[in-house]
């Protein structure tokens, strides 16, 4: 015999009552613990994805779509704009390196990208298996592309129109000629080829076969990845920009900390539905126990007089709050964090923001005290109630 | 001031060939709303005597029997059971005192529904934090005829069985003393007989006083002596 099997040997005595408070805590858990997941990770990976670029350029419309389509690869890209339009920046003396980014075709709904190699080393990009691309229509796939596609040096494959689904350039395929090291980043998710085979799949039939200076001066970006020389340039570049009628300026900083503040606005709604169904749990495991204490009155002076001390009952009492409160802790857990492993892993939307499961969030470690702390303030009534109690009195009363 | 405390061992020698009581109770008084219902000047309990408190319902047997086993204070007296002033003594001794050298049998037998028999007989022990062998426990329950019987849950049991067990569990720790309060009040005479000498018997294997607070007459002969409360 031991405090926790009596403990347990009770529990099971009430087991509605007892799967009711564990589900009570684990939803309070889950949903709070999600919360601090998905927000952990989200900010973690917006800092991530903006790390060395100060500046995003592209076409007249909302920043923070710029942004989301060009550093998160998430939204669709508003418009194009002609490379020949940012070539100032490109050799302005303020900017370290200015990249443009073509985007507008997918495979198999991974986004194809055509920039520069020296996308590959802005961005922190290695190479697993071949080459970078040196000509037209060769492609490096990123990690999570290659893993899903099963595609290798040497394969080829078409892409199609738009960035999900549309018809295929069939009669330009590409060929993979390296893969790419995972970086936890969106990169993972794209195929990076050259511009010139973004601007030949999209070139009219008659020109489809150009080549040389002219593509290059007709060619269209989405936008340009600027990092700045000098601070000084966070201050000039984009009014620089701005003042141009066909471009906007759009720092990922600024922007990321917007969208956190948008959609931490909505998480920060959810985790207050989660603490106050905490709250709850906790209340309902003061109603289990306070209920517990008044069905094992005549148990409870049994014990006393089989030689328990008031000490032993209060930690028994304490311990089955706590038992019920780590079951529907664990729980709570394991639902958070599979429901978001599997959601991210059957919904392609989900995916795409690279949220996981098999992680832990740094402030999920203190929920876990926290939850342990309340239920051992739900206990607390009940064990005064206990404490001032005359079990004797009740044993006599029989 | 209070007289000092008089240690005395069960079974050492206090003078002569006096054997040292299990229960020593002095000057006791007990009033209840200004009723007197207890007052006794000296009254003693020796190893494996059988002791029967009397008394019709309202006498005081039931309050006896919880001041003798610490569970209540008299108004004035002192009671010393296996060598310890339970007056004396903080709440927390007094309580692993009384679950170490006390068995109590109840009036309306108290087991835990939430276990099974053999458990109700593992509390006994770990409320007062002693380890004891499962054989020992089986061995009390092939004493009253349980054995097995040992993993039933206690709702499973008719009312004789139950009364068994209770018997069976007071014995878990080996007390010099069994306390029974009314333990044959709601059998018949069959049940009752076999109940006392269950009692009768499991304490002499023990070497265990036995104090039974009873108004059943039948029970009279059993006893080696017997205290009156209230009107005879």
């Amino acid at each position: 015999m031991t405090l926790t099997r009596l403990c347990l040997a009770y529990l099971r005595l009430r087991v509605g009552t007892t799967l009711l408070n564990v589900s009570l805590v684990a939803l309070g858990v889950a949903i709070v613990s999600s919360i601090l997941l998905v927000g952990s990770q989200l900010r973690d990976r917006a800092e991530r994805e903006i790390r060395g670029v100060d500046l995003v350029v592209g076409a007249k419309g909302s920043p923070l779509q710029l942004i989301l389509s060009a550093v998160f690869q998430l939204d669709i890209p508003f418009g194009n704009v002609r490379l020949a339009e940012v070539a100032f920046l490109r050799t302005h003396p303020l900017v370290a390196s200015a990249i443009p980014l073509a985007m507008g075709d997918n495979a198999g709904g991974f986004r194809i990208v055509g920039t520069e190699p020296q996308f590959l080393h802005e961005r922190g990009i290695s190479i697993a298996a071949g080459r970078a691309w040196q000509a037209p229509m060769e492609a490096v796939l990123g990690s999570e592309v290659a893993g899903a596609t099963g595609l290798r040096p040497g394969a080829s494959f078409v892409g199609s129109h738009g960035l999900v689904g549309g018809f295929a350039h069939a009669e330009h395929p590409y060929i993979v000629v390296g893969i790419a090291n995972p970086t936890g980043t969106a990169a993972d998710r794209l195929i990076l080829t050259s511009l010139e085979s973004v601007w030949r799949v999209h070139a009219p039939r008659s020109t489809g076969s150009s080549t040389g200076s002219h593509e290059h001066e007709d060619g269209e970006i989405t936008a340009l990845l600027i990092r700045y020389r000098t601070p000084l340039a966070a201050v000039q570049l984009p009014r620089l920009v701005n003042a141009r009628p066909m471009l906007i300026a759009a720092v990922p900083a600024v922007e990321a900390a917007r969208l956190l503040s948008i959609v931490g606005f909505g998480l920060e709604s959810l985790r207050l539905l989660g603490s106050a169904l905490l709250v709850l749990a906790a209340l309902s495991v003061l109603v289990a126990l306070t209920n517990a204490l008044s069905d094992r009155r005549a148990d409870l002076a049994l014990m006393r007089v089989l030689g328990a001390t008031r000490g032993l009952l209060i930690r028994a009492l304490l311990l089955e709050a706590l038992l019920l409160t780590a079951a529907g802790l664990v729980l709570g857990f394991l639902l958070a964090h599979l429901s978001l492993e599997l959601l991210t892993r059957l919904l392609p939307e989900a995916r795409a923001t690279g949220l996981s499961g098999f992680t832990v969030a740094p402030d999920e470690i203190m929920l876990a005290p926290a939850v342990l702390l309340l239920a051992i303030g739900a206990a607390a009534i009940p064990a005064v109630r206990l404490y001032r109690s005359n079990l004797v009195e009740t044993l006599a009363r029989g | 001031m209070p007289p000092p405390s008089v240690l005395l061992r069960a079974g050492s020698v206090v003078s002569g060939m006096d054997v040292s009581p299990v229960v020593l109770v002095e000057g006791l008084r007990l009033s209840v709303a200004s009723r007197v219902l207890l007052d006794l000047d000296r009254w003693e309990v020796h190893p494996a005597e059988r002791v029967v408190v009397l008394g019709p319902s309202g006498s005081g047997k039931t309050t006896f029997l919880h001041v003798l086993a610490g569970l209540r204070s008299a108004d004035a007296g002192r009671v010393v059971v296996d060598g310890e002033e339970l007056g004396r003594l903080a709440e927390a001794r007094r309580d692993v005192l009384r679950g170490r050298r006390i068995g109590f049998v109840h009036q309306t037998l108290h087991l835990v529904a939430a276990l099974s028999v053999l458990d109700n007989l593992r509390l006994a022990a770990f409320v007062v934090g002693k380890r004891v062998a499962d054989e020992h426990l089986l061995g009390l329950l092939t004493s009253v005829g349980l054995r097995e019987r040992a993993r039933a849950r206690t709702f499973e049991l008719s009312h004789g069985e139950a009364q068994r067990v209770a018997i069976a569990r007071a014995l878990v720790n080996d007390p010099c003393l069994v306390l029974a309060d009314e333990p044959t009040s709601a059998l018949d005479d069959r049940n009752a007989r076999q109940i006392l000498d269950l009692l009768l018997a499991t304490t002499a294997t023990q070497g265990a006083a036995l104090v039974v607070a009873t108004h059943d007459m039948r029970l009279l002969p059993a006893f080696d002596r017997r205290l009156q409360l209230g009107r005879e």
